[in-house]
């Protein structure tokens, strides 16, 4: 078989695992997303932004307050989540009650604002971010660097705690009927508008923490977030706005996939994920895991 | 009423007389990446060494009246294209300058002399420019793919590293740069083994650098820019590319994809540059000059190019005495030898082609350096009769079909 596609198993292998690390990154960016859209309805463009605020974040508690990798893993997301939070208050609280439009348009507007402060203080080089885990394994079929291990370990662990939180437990059960019927849940005595805040907060949280996993194999840079934010998008799309385990496994699918095109037709590898996508919404335009409405 | 009509008239004339004897209207746009992945080595700063080489060329003791405006291209030919149409059919735009990211330097290209303006070149790579798409319009400043190709190339296999295995932007600066590569391997009896084209911008390189280890090159050449082999070097570091016994060859690199990389994992790349901001006092002080108002960045060769190139486009409308003409203003340009301070005494060819000396540099490893910025060693200059591709090999056929 593997005569026929002409490359042989050990790069295959290798193309394959190596896939899998991008979409680790799809994964916990747009199980971010679905998760803001599933419980605010609202497409948070924003996300690619908060990616890199949280790659940011990670560079500057490092080089101002000395805070390593692993300390920086748990604050970043911390930070960036809080300026979420900032956010869902003061600006995104007042379109809930409009057309998605105006979400999309707000947050997209937020994208230009942060990313442009970024650029204006750090140029659009970006700077390097020391990797915390060098060397590496050897697995028969290729060189792993430890790092990138440990990139589809941590996106693993935290997609499913985040699965299962929301789909398992009873404050997930809460916070899917607050979708349903907010004014029910209310007069259950459950503070709704602080649940949606926070949940925003943890959705952007989720991007923070990708943006640190990213820093130490990506420059740090204010462009970051918006080379990756347009194929989390269509990820999103393909596995179904809004569902939390769709987003999870098109996550790591569509990374399996580029990174093959890598190796086949390596001109095709940034218009796959988009090829995808307008199949997909051909055939099943509620997407892979979404539910027609 | 009659003394104040003639009053009125005798000054209109004396108005009238008073411009048409000295004052010259100049204007120039800055075209180029202002908020992509090249915007660091091209980008604002790019507006500032304009704004210097006006300021230094004294115009306005001249009493010429200089305008500058910019615009960002956002590395797309179509875009790049709309703008300098609107420039010069709509505002009076005399030159376009810098214009990084081939593409869109060659649309640029095409509509200056169609337009018979100038267009100075420095943020460009493609050799084409003075070559298949030559016209008597353009000069190229700073830099081009056959003299990075033949120093750094050169400099390599001549010490050895004989395969190569190409990682390539893919797009019109990528494929020359590969192709202008390419060819002096295999005249210094290398061999390129493979190569593989990636989307530009791209995100993530490890999937190529893999590829890139699998073909088993000694070589690998990185003919891309900015971002893109700032990404690449960081991956290669990252999958032990250099212990494991391969070697990197970064066939284009500016000194702000150093700073980004840091010196742990770009030191001992070896690559070729027209212009580096430490070499003496001259330098220095401009560099210093640049800081200052570019967020404390140092200039890279491409500001330096656009500052000695504005200067010199000056120096020949004063001798032509008017910027209508842009190819006379180019064949000017190309009459008087280039003198100025950051790049010292050169000429332009008649192809367009400014020729002075380039220079191989290594990046210093961390112990080395005494800080922000002090990245280089310089290996070699590469003398300016044998650092551009010559003449007569370039097919450019407003030159040939002259002789």
């Amino acid at each position: 078989m593997f005569e026929l596609i002409g490359i042989p198993p050990q790069a295959f292998y290798a193309q394959l695992t190596l896939g899998l690390v991008n979409g680790a990154f799809y994964a916990v960016l747009s199980l971010g997303l679905a998760v803001i859209f599933g419980l605010l309805n609202v497409i948070n463009f924003t996300h690619g932004a908060q990616y890199m605020m949280g790659a940011f974040a990670g560079y500057i508690l490092l080089t101002l307050f000395g805070v390593p990798y692993w300390g920086a893993l748990i604050l970043a997301p911390i930070i960036v989540g809080a300026i979420g939070i900032v956010i869902e208050r003061t600006m995104l609280r007042h379109l809930y009650h409009l057309d998605h439009l105006y979400g999309l348009l707000l947050t997209f507007g937020l994208v230009l604002v942060i990313e442009g402060l970024f650029r204006q203080q750090y140029g659009v080089s970006g700077r390097p971010y020391p990797n915390p885990l060098p060397g590496g394994q050897n697995l028969g079929f290729m060189f792993l660097p430890n790092y990138r291990l440990w990139v589809i370990v941590a996106s693993v662990v935290v997609c499913f705690a985040t699965w299962y939180l929301i789909e398992q437990t009873r404050l997930g059960s809460y916070l899917r009927a607050a979708v349903e019927r907010p004014d029910l849940v209310q007069a259950f005595g459950i503070n709704v508008p602080v649940m949606v805040t926070l949940t925003y907060g943890f959705g952007v949280a989720l991007a923070g923490f990708a943006g640190v996993l990213a820093a130490p194999i990506q420059v740090v840079s204010p462009m970051m977030g918006m080379n990756i934010i347009i194929v989390v998008f269509a990820v999103v799309v393909i596995g179904g706005m809004g569902s939390i385990l769709g987003a999870i496994i098109t996550g790591y699918f569509l990374g399996l996939v580029e990174g093959l095109t890598r190796v086949f037709y390596p001109e095709a590898s940034s218009t796959v994920i988009f090829v995808i996508m307008a199949i997909v919404l051909l055939i099943r335009p509620q997407g892979l895991f979404g539910k027609a409405k | 009423m009659v003394s104040r009509k003639l009053l009125y008239g005798l000054s209109a004339i004396a108005l009238m007389s008073a411009t048409s004897a000295h004052a010259i209207d100049v204007k120039l746009g800055v075209l180029t990446d202002m908020s992509g992945l090249y915007a660091d080595l091209t980008g604002q700063g790019s507006v500032w060494a304009t704004r210097k080489a006006i300021e230094d060329f004294g115009a306005e003791e001249k009493g010429w009246n200089v305008e500058v405006v910019f615009a960002d291209h956002q590395n797309r030919p179509d875009v790049g294209s709309t703008v300098v149409r609107q420039w010069f059919d709509t505002d009076d735009v005399d030159a376009v300058v810098d214009v990084p990211t081939s593409s869109v330097a060659l649309a640029v290209n095409e509509l200056t002399a169609d337009r018979n303006k100038v267009f100075l070149v420095s943020g460009a790579a493609t050799a084409d420019l003075t070559g298949s798409a030559c016209t008597p319009n353009t000069v190229h400043w700073t830099y081009d793919t056959w003299a990075l190709a033949n120093g750094t190339g050169r400099a390599i296999v001549e010490t050895g590293g004989e395969s190569w295995f190409f990682l390539t932007a893919d797009y019109a600066f990528g494929h020359a740069l590969e192709r202008d590569t390419s060819a002096v391997v295999e005249e210094f009896g290398g061999q390129v083994l493979g190569t593989v084209r990636h989307p530009f911008p791209g995100t993530d390189f490890s999937s190529f650098i893999l590829q890139a280890q699998g073909s088993g090159a000694q070589i690998i050449g990185l003919a891309n820019a900015g971002g893109d082999t700032v990404n690449a070097v960081n991956t290669a570091a990252e999958f032990g590319i250099v212990q494991a016994g391969q070697n990197l060859a970064a066939l284009l690199m500016f000194i702000t994809d150093v700073h980004a990389i840091g010196l742990e994992n770009a030191q001992g790349l070896i690559f070729t540059e027209a212009w580096y901001w430490d070499q003496n006092d001259v330098n220095r002080e401009f560099a210093a000059e640049f800081a200052e108002a570019n967020r404390g960045n140092k200039p890279t060769m491409i500001h330096a190019g656009v500052y000695s190139s504005v200067l010199h486009y000056l120096k020949a409308i004063e001798e032509v005495g008017s910027a209508e003409d842009g190819a006379a203003v180019v064949a000017a340009m190309k009459e008087i030898p280039t003198d100025d301070k950051l790049f010292g005494e050169g000429m332009i060819r008649e192809d367009g082609r400014k020729i002075h000396d380039m220079y191989l540099f290594e990046v210093k490893a961390p112990d080395e350096s005494t800080g922000d910025w002090d990245y280089y060693h310089q290996r070699a200059v590469i003398p300016a009769d044998g650092a551009f591709r010559p003449l007569e090999d370039g097919g450019c056929e407003f030159v040939a079909s002259a002789n």
